[in-house]
């Protein structure tokens, strides 16, 4: 547990920005610091906290937040089925205690690991669990602070901007071949796309998938024509 | 039960149940095929350029390139690229972004 929190330590920076944000929002729109920890911990996903609260503020119902909510943790479900193969020999238990902690930051650091052949398969959902747990705790004092701070915090720092960079700095080792590339340029662009044509939150999913069906279309076509071989046609399905 | 608090626990029950979906069936996968393990390799790039990118080309609700957190934000990409550093990509992208607003 303690080497997986370690990992995870360098995400403190990114982190805790964001978690502030999480708890400034809803202070703002007018909700109590209890409300900003039920989001925090029982949801315990950024984008979608944000995103949630946004509909609720704007007198969106119940139902809608909860369906944007979904929609932009999604991809949780892919991360799920990209993390099963690797935690199938651990007990139920510690499996759903792992799903709980899961997020970006340590689905994308395991998963580059765990390819690599790194960390023991029989201390791996403790690896993670620690990670996740180390995040929590970061989140849920951030989210506290952010909360009762509110509008302290000075206008100038654009805290909301460790939001994207967190991601970033997952995607940049992420792209560690061809095919990562196209799905990444592909996944980026289709989301545009869907967001400008007016889907949404719904546009992450969308372009996620369209992302995924091109690197996997160009892995195919590069695995055919070999290495050197021209570049694979793309399908931008948003 | 207020309407922030109907959302929190619908959005959170459905979002365990996403997280936990595939993990929780795990015992009873057996070896992934190779046309399976192909397309999850897939969905770290796909899924966090989804989110990155529209941070970077729309942060204010419209396609936009003509603003600073672009800027920032290929900076910090170009810093995280040679440096592999989060701490220093994740201080500098803030920081610049700070310093460029100024303008």
């Amino acid at each position: 547990m303690r080497a997986g929190a370690a990992s995870m330590a360098p995400m403190l920076i990114g982190v805790i920005p964001f978690g502030l944000v999480a708890g400034t929002t809803p202070a703002a729109v007018g909700m109590d610091v209890w409300d900003a920890l039920g989001f925090s911990i029982i949801l315990f996903a950024g984008a979608s906290q944000l995103a949630a609260i946004d509909v609720l503020s704007r007198d969106g119902s119940a139902l809608l937040a909860a369906v944007v909510a979904w929609t932009i943790n999604l991809r949780m479900l892919l991360y799920s089925a990209s993390l099963a193969p690797y935690l199938a020999h651990e007990p139920l238990r510690r499996r759903l205690m792992a799903s709980y902690v899961m997020v970006d930051q340590n689905y994308a650091i395991c998963v580059t690991r765990w390819r690599e052949g790194k960390d023991d398969p029989k201390g791996r959902a403790w690896f993670f669990i620690g990670g996740g747990l180390l995040l929590w705790s970061a989140w849920q004092l951030a989210t506290l602070a952010g909360s009762l701070l509110g509008s302290t915090l000075p206008e100038e720092l654009p805290l909301d901007f460790a939001v994207p960079l967190v991601f970033l700095v997952l995607l940049i080792p992420a792209i560690n071949s061809r095919p990562a590339a196209v799905a990444a340029v592909v996944g980026g662009g289709a989301t545009v796309v869907g967001y400008e044509a007016g889907a949404g939150s719904l546009s992450i999913v969308c372009g996620a998938v369209s992302g995924i069906i091109a690197g996997t279309l160009a892995e195919l076509a590069l695995d055919k024509r070999g290495p050197a071989g021209p570049p694979a046609p793309l399908e931008d399905l948003s | 039960m207020n309407r922030t608090w109907t959302a929190i626990v619908l959005a959170g029950i459905g979002t365990f149940t996403m997280r936990a979906s595939f993990l929780a069936m795990a015992h009873k996968l057996s070896e992934v095929p190779p046309w399976a393990e192909r397309i999850l390799r897939q969905i770290p790039p796909a899924a966090l350029a989804a989110l990155v990118v529209p941070a970077l080309v729309r942060p204010h609700g419209e396609f936009d390139l003509t603003q600073w957190r672009l800027v920032a934000g290929l900076i910090a990409g170009l810093v995280a690229w040679r440096t592999k550093n989060v701490a220093l990509t994740l201080v500098l992208g803030v920081g610049i972004l700070m310093l460029l607003q100024q303008f």
